[in-house]
């Protein structure tokens, strides 16, 4: 085990810095697909020059990052390489401990539905392996997109949880909304979770239930309020609130980019505006309640579900985001038997993937395509995302399904039955 | 989303698909060719009509009178250009000095990969003259650039004196809102790309060249003109420019207009307009003229001075005067008119040109295919890969279900990724050398063969291109174990994918170049397995590989353009269009090259492979 992850680990690294060190580094930290206006590499630059010239960066309105990052980098600046590089690997360490999960909990009636140990083993080196040699999470690194950063607390928070640790859970969560607001949406699997370590029944009568509520929502709260008060300290003013917060939530800034916002905010009428910019946030946080509801039984699952709503709903999505959630797709390796349209999906990722660049050079250097070609590609990049997931949640209800009833169904008269989503 | 939640709907649509795979597979080919085909047929395609707002309406009157003296300015720039044996610098400052203009020049030199022997150029240095007619009506953001090349020999004075006759004439109207800039480039493309790159301050290319002293605005567009005779037939537009880019389509549009208007002959491609579109010999000329601009656009070089402009946002295209033996002559003073009302139509611009299509295909100057017509003949042919694909994804899907267990299942996943990823490797990396060697090699191999650099470079590309093809034999060497069936399944799927999204990508940015590519590669993908007769195979897929498809391509351009050659000569052709395919992409940054030894070639190399897997 060790030592094929250490042996990731060397590969993952040298091409890291094989393209750290080529022409294309520039190149890759430029492109829209890789680097949001909140994460670009330039404008936390930007803000440290600022910063360091004794203004407040968030003064211009080229920096949106949070006023801890930019801390961080103010010491951390000369070494932002190799800080970029450990994030990669602080990622990989917490995903050994993950297999631990899932593991027997359902009685052994269909055994062909169980993972057998000897898989089990396997699953984090390819969890590892699928995010650190994913050429997203490569390119989103190379281009030292601070993603990367926002990715490894969430991947801490998750570890915490699975690891029982109430208090860091909160913590990181806590860090990780406070990076970039969706998090928020992950509190309740996180709880669920919790509950589910500390056999708590999710019951909305019990006393223990709300108790624990209580306590991880303190926690949770608690260390928000810190962090806020924190930045306010740092800075000396709440300037970062509107540009931060304010720059998430109200979306000011259409660069064209992977998700769903610009191009629709480019084309509205402004008196418009408030409603359509609620309507397309509250997507990211809707879907948090029937998902908490249905999966209240698998946190862990409801986790995965929920990142890729936010990587896909988000107001400035990269491919860093889309590699965190496709980093959870081996552990639901027991679901592929059910899976309906993977291969239509990875045809469409695959295929959308090259066409980002041809359609963004045809658009802006040729300027024979339009702004059209590119979002119908953004379009059908998200479809092809939701298609994956709402899949994999089929698959992993279908599997649910077949575990209480048995794999092979049979009608009242004996023959075999198929089962209908309706 | 029924079809994707029914499951016994899915199951009878898989189950379709996968039975009458193969003919579908030849159903969508002959339909996407057919469909290829009926693009040139006139009631399927669009009249050309004027989008632009700021060019139809407004009406423009052409006064330009001093044809025969341009005609003199010719001669004289001939005579001093037969003097000082090249680009007669000093006069052309002090010529256009004199009618006006601010004149600036710029030097530029070029050392060439290697020697070209068409036009027998190695080391160039040369110098472009350019003046600048200020716009008195407006701020000076906008620019219109007129060009014309100083050939060698005793091409194309004709020109060079029209364009200071407009030059002289332009400096005397009122009524211009954009600079006009008027361009004499040396040594054609080389001397155009410094200046634009000069213009632009960027260096694509690393050509050393003078900073530009004065600039105009923006440049809003282009014509580049090429003129070698007193008198002309009729005027030939040529809009292809560097990787298949186009003009947009209102350019042409506006050209023909003035055509129209001014009762000159225009042709496209070298092929008049006819009227008999319901004859069969009407088709057949339509289709000629059509298929000249597929090649022509797939070549991905660029066939005029214009060519380049495309690259920086420029509308651009070349006019060519043609002197044949018809009886109907236009003199120097009508193309004069010509241009000046297109000028005045562009100067009348109120933003770019983009209101036209910029994706387009000319079977006669009066009619265009869009892309939305034309696409579907693409996507015709690509579907077949994605057919195959399917297919294999439920062979390969239906296998494991029937040995059930998830030890083996594992044990013999890991191979299955070896043996796809060392081809995958190898035939890159494969790729990857007969991009550098050609070049890098050149002077090796002219110290040990007698050849000269030129020739040397063009056989190390098809040695190496040749020696790809040992190369299943070599990479099973490396295998520790036995390809199994399941491996030249997933091979397949993968090659199957990596074609589908390279040819969809190529499609998107030169249709022409993605479709001639489909056409061959498409069957070779779609038919080939290990368990075919090798040697016949082999064969068909020698025949439908990049290389051959280009050797077919310089045969039948040569065929439609009514210049047929023997063998002996078409080889030699091929030879040399190697060679400037080579070239195009070291001096202008052309894609073709790259793009078939990096990607196009080692995709081929991945079939090849499957055809010898053992």
């Amino acid at each position: 085990m060790a030592a094929p992850l250490t042996l990731l680990m060397i590969v993952a690294v040298t091409v890291r810095a094989v393209l750290f060190r080529s022409s294309l580094a520039e190149l890759i930290s430029e492109r829209v697909e890789v680097v949001s206006p909140i994460t670009a590499w330039k404008r936390v630059i930007e803000g440290l020059a600022l910063l360091d010239l004794g203004v407040s960066p968030y003064s211009g309105d080229v920096f949106h990052e949070t006023p801890l990052i930019i801390y961080l980098f103010h010491f951390l600046v000369d070494y932002a390489e190799i800080t970029f590089m450990v994030n990669s690997v602080v990622f990989l360490q917490f995903r050994k401990q993950k297999f631990a999960l899932e593991a027997d909990r359902y009685p052994p009636d269909c055994l062909e539905l169980i993972r057998t140990p000897l898989e089990m083993h396997y699953v984090p080196l390819k969890v590892a392996m699928f995010y650190l040699l994913n050429p997203f999470t490569i390119l989103s690194c190379v281009a030292k997109s601070t993603c990367g950063l926002n990715n490894m607390v969430i991947s801490l928070f998750i570890l915490c949880t699975v690891k029982g640790n109430v208090l860091l859970s909160a913590i990181f969560l806590c860090l990780a909304t406070y990076q970039s607001v969706y998090p928020l949406t992950l509190c309740a699997p996180a709880m669920l979770y919790l509950m589910q370590r500390q056999y708590i029944p999710v019951n909305l009568r019990r006393v223990s239930f709300w108790w624990f509520v209580v306590q991880y929502l303190f926690m949770y709260l608690g260390s928000l309020f810190v962090l806020v008060c924190l930045s306010f300290f740092l800075l000396g003013s709440w300037d970062y609130m509107p540009s931060v917060y304010g720059f998430i939530l109200s979306v000011p800034d259409l660069t064209p980019n992977i998700g769903l916002f610009w191009y629709f905010f480019a084309e509205m009428f402004e008196h418009f505006r408030l409603f359509f910019l609620c309507v397309f946030q509250i997507n990211v946080f809707f879907y948090t309640i029937p998902l908490s509801i249905k999966l209240k039984e698998h946190p862990v699952f409801l986790i995965f579900m929920q990142l890729a709503v936010i990587s896909i709903f988000k107001s400035y999505p990269t491919v860093g985001d889309v590699a965190l959630y496709m980093a959870f797709l081996p552990l639901w390796s027991h679901l592929h038997r059910f899976l309906r349209n993977i291969f239509l999906v990875s045809c469409v990722l695959l295929a959308c993937s090259a066409l980002f660049p041809v359609l963004w050079h045809l658009w802006i250097y040729a300027g024979s395509a339009n702004s059209n070609f590119y979002y119908a590609i953004t379009l059908l990049f998200n479809v092809a995302q939701i298609l994956l997931v709402s899949d994999y949640f089929y698959a992993f209800l279908r599997r649910e399904h077949h575990l209480t009833y048995g794999l092979y169904l049979k009608k009242k008269d004996g023959s075999e039955a198929t089962l209908v989503l309706k | 989303m029924g079809l994707l939640s029914d499951p016994n709907r899915r199951q009878a649509l898989i189950k379709l698909l996968t039975r009458l795979n193969a003919p579908i597979c030849f159903v969508c080919y002959f339909a996407g060719v057919a469909w290829f085909m009926g693009l040139a047929f006139e009631p399927f395609t669009l009249r050309t009509y004027m989008s632009e707002n700021a060019m139809g309406s407004t009406m423009v009157e052409e006064r330009f009178p001093a044809g025969e003296r341009a005609l003199a300015t010719g001669r004289e720039f001939a005579a001093h250009k037969k003097k000082v044996g090249g680009m007669p610098v000093d006069w052309l400052v002090k010529t256009m000095q004199a009618r006006g203009l601010e004149v600036f020049t710029q030097s530029f030199s070029r050392t060439l990969p290697f020697p070209d022997e068409n036009t027998e150029r190695y080391v160039v240095k040369g110098t472009n003259v350019y003046g600048i007619l200020r716009a008195p009506r407006a701020p000076r953001t906008e620019a219109l650039v007129l060009s014309a090349p100083c050939t060698p020999g005793d091409n194309n004075n004709q020109a060079v004196g029209l364009l200071l006759g407009l030059a002289h004439y332009f400096r005397n109207q009122v009524y211009w809102a954009k600079d006009i800039i008027f361009l004499v480039n040396e040594h054609d493309l080389i001397g155009m790309q410094a200046w634009l790159e000069g213009y632009h301050h960027t260096n694509v290319t690393g050509m050393d060249w003078s900073p530009l002293q004065g600039r105009g605005g923006s440049i809003q567009a282009a014509l580049s003109l090429e003129l070698s005779s007193d008198v002309v037939t009729s005027l030939d537009i040529v809009l292809e420019g560097l990787n298949g880019q186009l003009p947009n389509l209102d350019l042409a549009n506006l050209f023909y207009a003035f055509c129209q208007k001014i009762g000159v002959l225009c042709t496209i491609q070298g092929k008049l307009q006819r009227n008999d579109w319901d004859s069969a010999s009407g088709y057949n000329h339509a289709v000629q003229t059509m298929m000249l601009m597929v090649m022509k656009q797939a070549s991905g070089r660029p066939w005029g001075d214009h060519g380049l402009f495309l690259r920086y946002h420029i509308e651009a295209a070349t006019v060519k005067g043609v002197n044949s033996f018809r009886h109907y002559k236009t003199d120097a003073t009508t193309i004069g008119r010509l241009l000046e009302g297109m000028y005045r139509k562009l100067n009348n611009l109120l933003e770019r040109l983009h209101q036209s299509y910029f994706f387009y295909l000319l079977p006669s100057l009066s009619h265009f295919v869009s892309i939305g017509y034309y696409m579907p003949a693409f996507g015709l042919l690509a579907v077949i890969l994605l057919l195959r694909a399917l297919d294999l994804w439920v062979q390969l899907s239906a296998q494991p279900s029937r040995t059930e267990d998830g030890v083996a299942g594992t044990e013999q996943s890991n191979p299955g990724v070896l043996s796809v990823l060392t081809p995958l490797v190898i035939s890159h990396l494969t790729g990857a050398a007969l991009y550098m060697l050609p070049v890098r090699f050149q002077e090796v191999a002219v110290e040990h063969f007698p050849v000269s650099e030129t020739e040397a470079v063009v056989l190390t590309a098809i040695a190496v291109y040749t020696a790809g093809l040992a190369l299943p034999h070599n990479t099973h060497r490396l295998l520790s174990g036995e390809g199994t069936e399941m491996g030249w399944r997933v091979l397949k799927l993968v090659a199957l994918l990596y074609l589908a999204v390279l040819l969809g990508c190529t499609a998107v940015i030169n249709f022409s170049l993605g479709f001639i590519l489909a056409l061959t590669l498409v069957p070779a993908a779609a038919y080939v397995t290990p368990h075919v007769p090798k040697a016949l195979s082999a064969f068909f897929l020698v025949a439908l590989s990049p290389a051959c498809t280009l050797l077919f391509s310089v045969f039948f351009f040569q065929e439609l353009q009514e210049m047929p050659v023997s063998f002996q000569d078409g080889w030699l052709l091929y030879l040399s269009v190697i060679a400037q395919g080579m070239l195009d992409h070291y001096l202008y940054g052309s894609l073709v090259f790259p793009l078939v030894a990096l990607l196009v070639y080692p995709c081929w190399l991945l079939f090849w492979n499957i055809l010898f897997w053992k």
